[in-house]
């Protein structure tokens, strides 16, 4: 095999993350925003009302300016799999490519022919048709969101599928497994339903804005009515999906579970940590206590993981090492046999390549014996196969405390405002305002949750990080790095900057 | 019927799905191209606006298809998407910068506080109608004149061409004359097909100079195409090409492309209907005063945009092949997905003519009445 150079993984990994990141600072948006100017649209259409005309136009002027730096930063995700990660792409692209083509083919076309009609339709067709393209957009977005986590969802739990040494890849076996993934649906109820609530949170932020500045106040009332309900319902909603997708994580990803919780040691009536800071200094295999401080709820670990009080958690050092009481196998062994796994393969394509058919036969027998460990073969020490702890604890930790305030905050806000006396609650507009803040980092929290939980691998179990890459030498995504860096800042920064002044301009005059 | 079609013939199916998209997205570079035309055709602010709202409305069908000529090359092709992306690394990174810059241009150019002014924007969008387009063309030229890359046994791509000690990754495609002029071909092609479109949108009854410029700008830029099309065609005429034998290995063979014109005649018509087709519509638009030529032109593109695609393809021909190792090439066959994969996407793809339905709707929906002065200057507009 090629040789893998370490710096070029890294510079590739930190691209990925670094775009990815950008991206999802626009999409959640797009998610939600989409419905909700569908929301203000019916009922303009319903009410006849031009202010509610007006209401929607502006939300559409925000959501436009979104749109755009959304799909600016979109296209690139796409080709990267090739460009940075060509192994990946050809290891399981039998599996991954079909859903980024449905993707383009039924979200993408949905959401480019209706976002003109949306934006400069008013006057071109009739008032039911436009409304119908808005929702249009609407549907078109989250359809793509189906999509790209029916993708992502295989990456954390591969299913449908089956190693063929022949091409040695992974080739589909079944779709409707692949689509069906208990772990795609899982995210893609919790990813959407997220998106709506910080949409919801971002109408509610620069609402609460008009507020303490009394200005547009019919507008900004009738904005927090809409975006508390949906925000209550959706964010309801979120935690609800949260609690299953928790669960789903559990039972797929055991050592994810470990790691967002900082469980090291498995416990039967497992308590979950409600707050708490790690230990730096703290090793896989060490001694050490993985806390400073922690506060923390008994048996609810394990009600979260296995519905069940009395049921056994497995910590980290009990994936890492086995736990034999547990019927838990340690990746020691599980790197040897997937090792021989990787040998008994090379010597099948050897004998391949010099018609042997009675060798490549006994290595391809062999080979079956131990081809589900193949992935392990490529790590070094068990310890490689734990993600770093701190990153997916704190994220999750501060996108559970956060998800938990969010609904609270819609009820009060919708209690307020149907009173009829939010603008005397001089104590609550500041904390509407900063909640579109706190839900951008709710929502990077849950990607970072979701992403760094599942290293070293690329395919849970099968194929590692450092694997899936292209053999290209680490200066040039070096490179690329920088100027994506460079350029997805200058292009936020301009679009923050678009986006303050048209907010400054306020509903009337903003388009 | 799709369960019995063979795994040969799926290939070749998707091979076909494949360029078919990429030939519509050929003919959708008339947005690129608007875009070059823009500071050429358009002297006053009031024609600006008209020229980036005619082409603001249409910017993300190239853009949308392009992401699905990727995304349908990773499902149907996953070994060239893997050995291409990767291997031809710069060029198909600038290309995608390109369409970065372009996808806020239309949206930030003309709104307030948008930190650069709107000539930056502008010249984003020139860089993607010029140096996107360009080097799109000079990828697709390397389906002819290969690339510097082995696969092992596991099929990692190295990709293996070095001027001055720097590894070039795909950069040294444009060394090529045949590639640069396929690539100098399509960003005029694109230029050509921008003026029909905008005579086509826009209500020019007020701005007769716009008009004026707009048909003077498709008559040279076709003049300039049409050389490094002739060019492109007569080498693909002469040139050699990678033959695959019975057993699987490809070798060189001589005027490989001719012979698969002449063994796959309808490919020959295509080529030769589609060409006519260019050649009326820029005619009828340049001095005959007619504002249709786009739909000539624009299907004429498609036609031989698929040609172009397809040669290189079929009758046992290598379509993406390697200089450095002839076995290592990429062929339909040995490229493509699983017969599972293939036959499942076959199904999903009975979808595809109902998108083109509405896409083509709405399109004759929103461009029923011409674009006029008017609505750029009192409605919502870019």
């Amino acid at each position: 095999m090629v040789d893998i150079d370490l710096s070029m993984v890294n510079w590739a990994r930190a691209q990925f993350a670094l775009t990815a990141m950008y991206h999802w600072i626009f999409v959640p948006l797009t998610l939600g925003l989409s419905f909700l100017c569908a929301f203000f649209e019916s009922i303009y259409v319903r009410t006849g009302n031009k202010e509610w005309k007006s209401i929607t136009r502006f939300w559409m002027t925000l959501f436009g300016i979104n749109f755009a730096i959304g799909v600016a930063t979109g296209i690139i995700l796409e080709f990267q799999f090739g460009t940075n990660w060509s192994n990946y792409s050809w290891i399981v692209g039998d599996i991954f490519g079909a859903p980024l083509a449905i993707e383009g083919i039924f979200a993408f076309f949905l959401e480019a022919t209706f976002f003109a009609v949306m934006f400069f339709g008013w006057n071109r067709v009739s008032k039911k048709f436009h409304l119908f393209s808005t929702w249009m957009v609407a549907i078109g977005s989250n359809l793509s969101a189906v999509w790209i986590l029916v993708a992502n969802g295989w990456m954390q739990n591969p299913v449908g599928m089956a190693f063929n040494p022949e091409t040695a890849r992974f080739e589909m076996q079944s779709f409707l497994d692949v689509v069906f993934n208990p772990v795609a649906v899982s995210k893609f109820v919790h990813t959407s339903s997220s998106g709506f609530l910080f949409a919801s949170l971002f109408v509610l932020s620069i609402s609460c804005w008009y507020l303490i500045k009394g200005r547009h106040i019919q507008m900004a009332k009738k904005s927090i009515v809409v975006a508390s309900v949906f925000g209550l319902l959706s964010s309801s909603y979120v935690v609800f999906t949260g609690d299953e997708s928790a669960y789903v994580v559990a039972q797929k990803q055991p050592m994810k579970l470990a790691a967002i919780e900082g469980l090291y040691k498995g416990q039967t009536r497992a308590p979950i940590v409600a707050a708490g800071i790690l230990n730096p200094k703290k090793q896989t295999g060490d001694d050490q206590d993985p806390f400073l401080v922690k506060v923390e709820i008994p048996y609810l670990l394990s009600l979260l993981a296995n519905r069940s009080l009395n049921s056994f958690v497995p910590g980290i050092d009990d994936l890492v090492y086995g736990n034999e009481q547990q019927n838990i196998e340690g990746v020691a062994s599980k790197i040897s046999k997937g090792k021989t796994a990787i040998n008994n393969l090379a010597q099948f394509k050897q004998a391949r390549k010099e018609n042997n058919t009675q060798k490549a036969d006994i290595s391809l027998k062999k080979f079956k014996e131990n081809q589900e460990y193949m992935g392990y073969g490529y790590l070094n020490k068990p310890e490689d196969a734990v993600p770093p702890v701190a990153i997916p604890y704190y994220a999750f930790h501060i996108m559970v405390a956060l998800g938990s305030l969010f609904p609270v905050l819609f009820a009060v806000f919708l209690f307020y405002v149907l009173k009829g006396s939010i603008t005397q609650k001089k104590w609550l507009l500041p904390i509407g305002l900063v909640s579109g803040f706190l839900g951008l980092l709710a929502q990077e929290s849950g990607w970072a949750v979701a992403e760094v939980g599942r290293q070293p691998w690329a395919i849970n179990g099968l194929l590692p990080v450092h694997m899936s890459t292209t053999n290209l030498s680490a200066i040039n995504v070096q490179i690329t790095f920088f100027m994506f860096l460079g350029l997805f800042t200058i292009l936020l920064a301009a679009e923050i900057s678009i986006m303050l002044k048209q907010i400054s301009i306020g509903p009337e005059e903003g388009h | 019927m799709i369960s019995s079609l063979d795994y040969a013939t799926l290939q070749q199916l998707w091979w076909i799905i494949c360029s078919i998209v990429g030939a519509l997205f050929l003919f959708l570079t008339f947005v690129q191209g608007g875009q070059t035309l823009l500071w050429q055709v358009a002297k006053t602010d009031l024609e600006k606006s008209l020229v980036i709202n005619s082409l603001g409305r249409k910017w993300e069908m190239p853009f949308t298809t392009l992401v699905l000529f990727g995304g349908a090359l990773f499902a149907a092709f996953p070994k060239f998407y893997a050995t291409s992306f990767g291997g031809a690394y710069w060029v198909w990174m600038l290309i995608l910068f390109s369409f970065i810059i372009q996808a806020v241009s239309y949206e930030y150019r003309k709104k307030p506080n948008n930190l650069f002014g709107s000539t930056v924007y502008e010249l984003f969008l020139f860089i993607n109608g010029s140096i996107g387009v360009l080097l799109i063309g000079a990828a697709v030229g390397t389906f002819y004149t290969g690339s510097n890359f082995t696969l092992d046994l596991y099929n990692r791509v190295t990709w293996d061409y070095s001027l001055l000690g720097i590894n070039l990754r795909g950069l040294e495609a444009a060394f090529s004359l045949f590639n640069l002029s396929l690539g100098i071909f399509l960003v005029f092609n694109a230029r050509v097909l921008g003026a029909l479109y905008l005579l086509n949108s826009i209500d020019l009854s007020s701005t007769p100079n716009l008009e004026s410029r707009l048909r003077k700008n498709a008559w040279n830029s076709f003049l300039i195409a049409l050389p490094f099309l002739l060019y492109v065609l007569i080498s693909i005429l002469f040139m050699k090409g990678f033959s695959i034998d019975n057993a699987g290995a490809v070798s060189l063979a001589s005027s490989k492309y001719l012979s698969n014109l002449l063994a796959m005649p309808y490919l020959l018509v295509l080529l030769l209907v589609g060409i006519i087709l260019v050649l009326y519509g820029v005619f009828s638009s340049s001095f005959k005063g007619t504002n249709n030529g786009i739909w000539f032109s624009g299907i004429g593109t498609v036609f031989v945009g698929l040609v172009v695609l397809c040669l290189p393809a079929f009758n046992n021909t290598a379509f993406y092949p390697s200089k450095l190792d002839l076995q290592s090439s990429l062929t339909i066959h040995n490229a493509s997905s699983s017969m599972y994969t293939l036959t499942t996407m076959t199904y999903v793809a009975i979808g595809i003519p109902f998108v083109l339905a509405y896409v083509i709707y709405v399109w004759k929906l929103m461009d029923s009445k011409k674009l006029t002065v008017q609505e750029v200057t009192d409605e919502e507009s870019y």
